[in-house]
C-alpha cells in the first residue's frame, strides 16, 4: 500500500531522521525552557534582563530566518573560532544539529514562558513549607515544584511540540534529509508534487496525532489527584 | 571575524523595500483568513453533525501539517492536474508565487482563526444569550449584535498573536520564489557572504513590523474594550 511509485521506504526513512530530530530539539528545547523560566524568575536584574532579551527576540523573528541564521551564520562564528585557533580550512557544520540548535531555541523561547506561568500558578506557601522543612532551594524546585508544575505547563508543551513538529519541515531548505526533502526529491523524479506533498502531509498529520494522543496520557500520568479521583468515583459506583 | 556595519548600512535599503511585500503578504491572508475562519468558526459551531464535520477536517488538516507543506501543495501541486492548467485562473493566479502563498498563508490561518472564534463564542456569558432571546432577537439579530460583536472584543488579543504568527510564517513564501524579506535577504547574502550582518538587518525589521502590529492592536483593543475600563459615576445624594 505505502510504495508510491518505490519512494514509499525512502519517505519512511525521511520520517524517521523528522522524528529524531523533534525529539532531540524537544529535549535540549525543555531546558532551554527551564533555563529560561528560572531566569525569568531570579532575583538577579541581568538574568531576568537576559531572559526578557531572548523571548522577545526569539518570538518577533520567522523560523526560516532563525533557521538560515544558525546555519549561515552558525559555520561563520565556528570559522571565525578555529581560525584563532590557526585552522583556516573549510568548515561545514551538520545540518541535523544546526536543525537542532534552531528549533531547541525557538521551542525553549516558547517553553520559557509556558514554565514560568506554570511555577507561578504553584502557590507560596509550596516554597515556604519546604523551607521550613529545611529544603535547599534546589532541592524545593526539584522535589516540590517541578512534579506539580508539569500538570499546569503539559497542555502548553504539547501545543508547542506540535509547532515544534511543524516547524522540523523547514530544516529540509538547508538540506537535512528529513520527511520533506524525501518529498521534493520524489516529486522532481515523477513530476507528481500533489502525490508526494500530499503523502507527507498526512504523515504529519499522523505524527501530530500520535502526539496529542500521548501528551493526553502523559497530563493523565502527570495529575495523580485526577487519577486518584477518576478511581474513587469508578469505585463508588461499582458499590452502588 | 569582524562585524560589518557598512554592509547593513548599504543594503538596508533594499530590505526595507522588500518587506513590502511581506506586509501586503501577512496583511491580505489576514483579511482574507478573518473572513473565512469566521464562517468556518459559525459552521463548527452548527448543530448538523454533516455541517460540522467538513469544517472540522478542514481545521484538523490545516493544523495537523507545516505551512510549508501547504504552500508547496498549492504551488507545484496544483500543477499536476491538467484542469488546474487549463482553467481560466491558471495564469493569473495560481501559477503565480504571491498569489499561491497568498492563498496557502489564507488557508493556514483561517483554521486558527476558526478555532479561536469557536473560543470566543463559547466564552460570552450565557447570560447575555439569554438575554437576547429574552428581548426576542431572531437568531441572525443575536449574531449580528450580540455574538459577534462579544466574540470579536474576546479574541482580539488571540487574533494579534495569530496575525504575528502570521507574519513569522510569512517567510516561507521566499521557498516558492516570492520576493518578500527572507527572499531578498538569502539573495543579498549569497552574493556578500555575510549571513550574520544581513540576517540580523532583516531580523530587526521583522521584529520592528511585529511590534508596530502588536501596538496597534494594543491601541485598537482599548478603543473596542472600552466598556471594561468604565467604572458608573458613584450616585452622589445631596443631602
Amino acid at each position: 500500500m505505502f510504495d508510491l511509485q518505490g519512494y514509499g521506504p525512502l519517505l519512511l526513512q525521511g520520517t524517521i531522521v523528522t522524528i529524531k530530530l523533534a525529539i532531540v530539539s524537544l529535549l535540549f528545547g525543555l531546558t532551554f525552557g527551564l533555563l529560561g523560566a528560572t531566569a525569568k524568575l531570579s532575583n538577579i536584574w541581568l538574568l531576568r534582563k537576559i531572559a526578557d532579551v531572548y523571548t522577545t527576540i526569539v518570538r518577533g523573528i520567522p523560523e526560516l530566518l532563525m533557521v538560515f541564521f544558525i546555519y549561515f551564520g552558525g559555520s561563520v562564528i565556528i570559522a571565525a573560532i578555529a581560525e584563532q585557533f590557526g585552522y583556516f580550512g573549510r568548515i561545514d557544520i551538520s545540518h541535523f544539529w544546526s536543525g537542532v540548535a534552531a528549533l531547541s531555541i525557538m521551542f525553549g523561547a516558547y517553553a520559557t514562558e509556558v514554565f514560568r506561568m506554570a511555577i507561578e500558578e504553584i502557590p507560596q506557601g509550596q516554597w515556604e513549607s519546604a523551607q521550613s522543612l529545611g529544603m535547599r532551594p534546589f532541592q524545593t524546585f526539584w522535589r516540590i515544584i517541578l512534579p506539580q508544575m508539569w500538570v499546569v505547563a503539559l497542555p502548553g508543551l504539547g501545543n508547542l511540540f506540535l509547532v515544534l513538529l511543524k516547524d522540523t519541515a523547514l530544516v529540509s531548505i538547508i538540506g537535512l534529509k528529513d520527511l520533506m526533502y524525501y518529498s521534493t526529491r520524489a516529486v522532481t523524479s515523477t513530476q507528481q508534487p500533489f502525490t508526494f506533498y500530499l503523502a507527507a502531509a498526512l504523515i504529519y498529520l499522523c505524527l501530530t496525532i500520535v502526539i496529542t494522543i500521548s501528551m493526553g496520557w502523559c497530563e493523565w500520568r502527570a495529575n495523580p489527584a485526577a487519577r486518584y479521583a477518576k478511581r474513587l468515583t469508578s469505585s463508588k459506583r461499582g458499590q452502588s | 571575524m569582524s562585524w560589518n556595519w557598512q554592509a547593513i548600512i548599504t543594503y538596508f535599503p533594499e530590505l526595507l523595500k522588500s518587506s513590502v511585500t511581506t506586509i501586503e503578504l501577512v496583511f491580505l491572508s489576514c483579511v482574507f483568513g478573518l473572513i473565512f475562519g469566521v464562517i468556518l468558526g459559525l459552521l463548527r459551531l452548527a448543530k448538523n453533525p454533516l455541517i460540522k464535520a467538513l469544517p472540522f477536517a478542514y481545521i484538523f488538516f490545516f493544523r495537523g501539517t507545516p505551512l510549508l507543506v501547504q504552500i508547496f501543495l498549492i504551488y507545484y501541486g496544483l500543477g499536476q492536474f491538467d484542469f488546474m492548467q487549463n482553467s481560466a485562473l491558471w495564469d493569473p493566479v495560481f501559477s503565480q508565487p504571491y498569489w499561491c502563498a497568498i492563498i496557502a498563508f489564507t488557508l493556514n490561518t483561517s483554521a486558527y482563526i476558526a478555532e479561536i472564534v469557536r473560543g470566543a463564542i463559547g466564552s460570552i456569558p450565557k447570560g447575555e444569550l439569554e438575554a437576547a432571546d429574552t428581548i426576542g432577537m431572531s437568531h441572525r439579530q443575536k449574531l449580528r449584535r450580540i455574538v459577534l460583536p462579544r466574540a470579536f472584543g474576546i479574541m482580539l488579543p488571540a487574533y494579534s498573536n495569530e496575525v504575528i504568527f502570521m507574519l513569522k510564517g510569512s517567510a516561507l513564501a521566499a521557498t516558492i520564489t516570492v520576493v518578500d524579506l527572507t527572499y531578498t535577504a538569502k539573495g543579498i547574502m549569497a552574493k556578500t557572504y555575510l549571513p550574520l550582518e544581513i540576517y540580523f538587518a532583516a531580523g530587526v525589521i521583522y521584529l520592528i513590523i511585529s511590534w508596530v502590529i502588536l501596538f496597534g492592536f494594543r491601541l485598537f483593543e482599548r478603543s473596542i474594550n472600552k466598556h471594561k475600563r468604565y467604572t458608573p459615576p458613584t450616585l452622589v445624594i445631596p443631602k
